[in-house]
């Protein structure tokens, strides 16, 4: 029987985010004999699950009920999550975020002691539990702290990811650059849970972090598993222009509002009830994710936006709440438009455009995150479970990370605690790895190189004109042919960075050949998908099309930049397809 | 023509040479632009090889913490502009050893961090079943500046005694512990006490203050430790004083 | 610290990290105002150090008899010795005030949930210190 000497674990995590650090601690807890790791290109508190604002939604009030959590997530979703999952996700929902309580997570409190919870856009009951505006950041270190309290779990810091290595149809570890010192190296496991986020940075405007290139849904789908709906991208309706930084839901759930041009409530335009001087839920601004970023282009489109140096946008509006409540309830907006647009939106209206958020697609996982690849999970922004479909819930993802971070560890320790022999002369990998990045990224082209920064630029253009809020079939095949282009031109980098030590040079390569992989799954998959449904607008093919596409699309690598897509047809257990109806 | 500024680097490639030298690039001085986009512009546009670690570009991540002009800052959140006409220095944080150009180790802070025991300690496990702790506002508000540290280490590079007592456990780290210490849900602080009450804990404060004044998040470490050390004279003082009432 | 080479291209060198560790140079203090400021408060320590041994003085020659102390105090009237004295008070003047401009980072005192601000602390320090030294001082006269 192979050993692999100390790089050697039972569950290895691919990311110290918010699913990955829980799924640590559920492994380590359930399992204590078993020896697990986590793996991250960053220290884990610096994971972008830290910038995530809003809240958690569980249902823990007298008057909410699973059934309405579940509903709203599914009417959001626009009926394109499996069913069975958004059960089981809600049911685990309030127990996860109750265990967040007793781990020290600050939640925010309602007079008499017990949880508060506010409202959210897309939801008929207030049932979001926040932290202030900085959910995501109490939420991460939270868990980031406890886990440090287990020593079993073990930490590789600053390694970057560049292979999974499958070998006899199992995953059994992954090949990584230890980023200090430029050593590769092969860290064997029984399992692996790839946690590694979302893909935001795959287009030009985004309130995503530097880290979100989308590695392990990469890496995944190297490895022969599919992508599943990728095709749907969130657009979060309020981002700050230049940066992108996100103005959170929380602040319109607190009583913002949207104004065009002409100082105007331009939302009542677009089916999303009437206005009124207050925070109506499931209406107007609290309408879901989708409907106002689509609502912003239509406005665009009507010339009724405001011209930017950096696109253009609308205003947010909070004013009228005092500077007493921005400050009690969203104190994190207040800083951020200080420190980054420098106003105070206590005294001037924010500008703000709509911004990639989110991906609902993912690696294609069942209920459990397990892949189709035996001994490989995933779980959060990088899986696809799915429960977000076609338009995630605003508040759903942190949730979404404990509940499916927690299950797949289980499942992963469990698979793991099979002891199941590794394959020998595994560590051969390392040195084909080895010469494979010299080649890749190191060869001379002399004046035939190619820049980083410049595929990225065009492939961020290509996505943005292409794959944006509104689809044609033109314009997906003109940016499908413009990512085969620059996949080609990406062999014709060289790094200029010739040193081994934290070459963060190579990194970027490295993403930027994760981010196109994943483009072109994006590309394809939109341009099969001929309807329009949740995010996935398409212009030629305005309506929804239960009869074709109430199904998940899977896209297979196929090594010519064409992926191949096939369709599992969505899971229905007690919500037939309806009508999205909101405003009422 | 674009105005234009000018950024000294510190660069530091251990192959290449064996000390620290000075790089300088000139950068576009673009309004909204932040330390950080200037970097990023040089990465991209003028040298490759440039090293720096950052994320999140809104000062949470805590990851683009760098001296500028001698004092630490975080690169997101610090607008060029207020450096016109320049030149700017950027160099990596102070009492860190370097990696890379300005990247540097972090190993011991994190080792640091968990001398605080930053995890909620109770003297017997609360099960789920019995639901969430009580807490009112106001028992959060006692903690909640102590719980918005993001770990970006500017105030160890602030605090002179960490340069000359390496062992120092730190700013950051004993506010962490005062963010568990304070909370009404936690029983720890007796064993906490044991790790930072010793050698290289709170006593070896001699309150510069500067941690609190560079921090981003308004945590105040410099008021946790001296809080730390006034709750411990307390406890010293009753202890002597009527030693037959124990620790409470 | 020179402008070195660039990076030059070709073969990738191996080599083993060597993580650089800056000395702290002794003059560390110069670099800031802050530090300069902590630097001064630390030093005017030695004044209260000073007063300390002054009263040890002062308490040996009452100890010695009426000469020795008559000595002593006709010592403290030359005007050395009063600029001394002067230059001391002005130090230690100093020294208190820095510890009450600190106060605040080691006081939180709330009124129902509001935080007392640190200035209306510092002025409360500094009212009570006046309040008691003028108490002490009129105590000293009237006797």
């Amino acid at each position: 029987m192979a050993r692999y000497g100390p790089k050697e674990h039972d569950v290895l995590i691919v990311g110290g985010g918010a699913a990955g650090l829980r799924a640590s601690i559920a492994i380590t807890e359930n399992h204590p004999e078993l020896s697990v790791a986590v793996i991250s290109k960053v220290y884990p508190m610096r994971s972008h699950t830290v910038s995530a604002e809003g809240g958690a939604a569980a249902v823990i009030k007298d008057d909410d009920s699973l059934d309405d959590h579940a509903y709203d997530t599914i009417s959001g979703a626009d009926w394109l999550c499996d069913q069975d999952a958004v059960e089981a996700f809600v049911k685990e929902a309030p127990e996860e975020l109750l265990q967040l309580e007793h781990w020290g997570c600050p939640w925010n409190r309602e007079e008499d002691g017990n949880i508060a919870v506010r409202s959210f856009g897309g939801m008929k009951i207030k049932r979001t539990w926040f932290a202030a505006d900085k959910t995501g950041f109490h939420l991460l270190h939270t868990l980031f702290q406890t886990s440090m309290k287990y020593d079993p779990i073990q930490r590789y810091d600053e390694f970057f990811v560049t292979r999974l290595v499958v070998e006899d149809g199992r995953c059994q570890g992954v090949i990584a650059i230890e980023l200090a010192t430029g050593k590769l190296e092969f860290i064997a496991a029984r399992s692996v849970i790839l946690c590694t986020g979302g893909c935001g940075k795959i287009f030009p405007f985004t309130t995503n972090a530097n880290i979100k290139s989308g590695d392990g849904m990469a890496l995944a789908y190297r490895a022969g598993v599919p992508l599943k709906d990728m095709e749907f991208v969130q657009y979060h309706p309020t981002g700050l222009p230049f940066t992108g930084i996100l103005i959170t839901e929380a602040a319109r759930a607190e009583g913002g509002f949207l104004l065009n041009k002409e100082g105007y409530r331009y939302l009542q335009d677009y089916d999303l009830g009437e206005p009124k001087p207050y925070p109506v839920l499931r209406s107007m601004e609290l309408g879901p994710r989708d409907r106002l970023s689509q609502a912003f282009e239509k406005e665009k489109e009507k010339g009724r936006t405001i011209e930017g140096p950096y696109g253009d946008y609308v205003h947010l509006d909070l004013k009228h709440l005092g500077e007493r409540k921005i400050d009690e309830k969203i104190p994190f907006v207040r800083e951020l438009c200080r420190k980054y647009e420098n106003l105070d939106p206590a005294k001037e209206m924010i500008p703000v455009r709509p911004v990639v958020h989110y991906v609902m697609g993912g690696v294609h996982t069942d209920i459990n995150g397990a892949t189709p690849i035996e001994g490989l999970y995933s779980a959060g922004e990088a899986a696809c479970v799915s429960i977000n479909g076609a338009n995630r819930l605003g508040s759903n993802s942190l949730t979404e990370c404990l509940v499916f971070g927690a299950r797949a560890g289980k499942a992963a320790a469990e698979y793991a605690a099979g002891k199941k022999k590794f394959s020998d002369g595994l560590e051969k990998i390392v040195s084909d790895e080895g010469k494979r990045i010299e080649r890749m990224f190191f060869s001379e082209h002399g004046d035939q190189s190619e820049s980083i920064a410049g595929i990225r630029k065009e492939m961020h253009q290509a996505m943005e004109d292409g794959a944006g809020i509104y689809r044609t079939e033109d314009s997906l095949k003109s940016s499908e042919k413009t990512i085969k282009e620059l996949q080609e031109r990406l062999h014709r980098i060289s790094i200029q960075d010739h040193s081994y030590t934290f070459n963060t040079e190579l990194t970027s390569a490295f993403e930027l050949s994760y981010m196109l992989d994943v483009a072109e799954a994006i590309i394809r998959s939109a341009l099969q998908r001929t309807e329009s449904r949740g995010s996935h607008q398409r212009k030629d093919y305005p309506e929804r099309d239960d009869e074709q596409f109430l199904s998940h699309s899977l896209a297979y690598q196929t090594g010519d930049g064409t992926p191949r897509v096939e369709y599992q047809p969505v899971t229905i257990t007690r919500w037939p397809p309806g009508e999205r109806k909101y405003g009422q | 023509m674009e105005q234009t500024i000018t950024l000294q680097v510190q660069r530091y490639i251990p192959e290449q040479y064996p000390e620290p030298y000075f790089q300088s690039y000139e950068v576009p001085l673009r309004k909204k632009w932040v330390i950080l986009d200037a970097l990023n512009y040089i990465k991209d546009e003028i040298d490759g090889t440039l090293t720096y670690r950052w994320s999140c570009r809104m000062g949470v991540c805590g990851s683009c913490g760098m001296m500028v002009n001698d004092r630490p800052a975080l690169t997101c959140a610090t607008f060029l502009e207020e450096y016109a006409p320049g030149p700017v220095r950027i160099t990596p944080l102070d009492y860190f050893g370097i990696i890379r150009d300005l990247v540097v180790n972090t190993d011991d802070f994190m080792g640091k961090l968990k001398r605080a025991q930053p995890w909620l300690i109770t003297d017997e496990a609360k099960p789920l079943s019995e639901g969430a702790y009580k807490q009112t506002p106001q028992e959060k508000a006692e903690y909640e500046q102590y719980s918005m540290c993001i770990n970006c280490m500017l105030c160890y590079s602030a605090c002179p005694v960490v340069g000359l007592e390496p062992d120092f456990v730190g700013p950051a780290a004993i506010a962490l512990a005062q963010r568990y210490n304070y909370d009404s849900r936690d029983e720890g602080e007796d064993q906490r006490n044991e790790e930072l009450t010793g050698e290289g804990g709170i006593y070896s404060c001699t309150l510069v203050g500067e941690c609190s004044e560079v921090c981003p998040k308004a945590v105040d470490p410099a008021g946790a430790i001296q809080r730390y050390k006034a709750t411990g004279a307390v406890e010293w003082w009753q202890s002597v004083l009527m030693p037959w009432k124990g620790k409470s | 610290m020179s402008n070195a080479p660039k990076i030059s291209a070709g073969e990738r060198v191996r080599y083993k990290p060597q993580i650089y560790m800056p000395q702290m140079s002794i003059f560390w203090w110069v670099k800031d105002r802050a530090y300069v400021f902590f630097i001064i408060r630390e030093l005017t320590s030695l004044v209260v150090a000073a007063y300390v041994i002054l009263m040890m003085i002062q308490i040996n020659a009452l100890s010695q008899g009426p000469e020795a102390w008559q000595a002593l105090t006709d010592w403290f009237a030359t005007p050395f010795s009063i600029g001394l004295h002067i230059v001391f008070l002005i130090l230690l003047i100093f020294h208190t005030l820095t510890w009450f401009w600190v106060a605040p980072t080691a006081m939180v005192v709330r009124i129902g949930s509001k935080k007392v601000p640190g200035s209306i602390l510092i002025a409360g320090n500094i009212a009570m210190w006046l309040i008691i030294s003028l108490a002490i001082g009129w105590l000293i006269v009237s006797i």
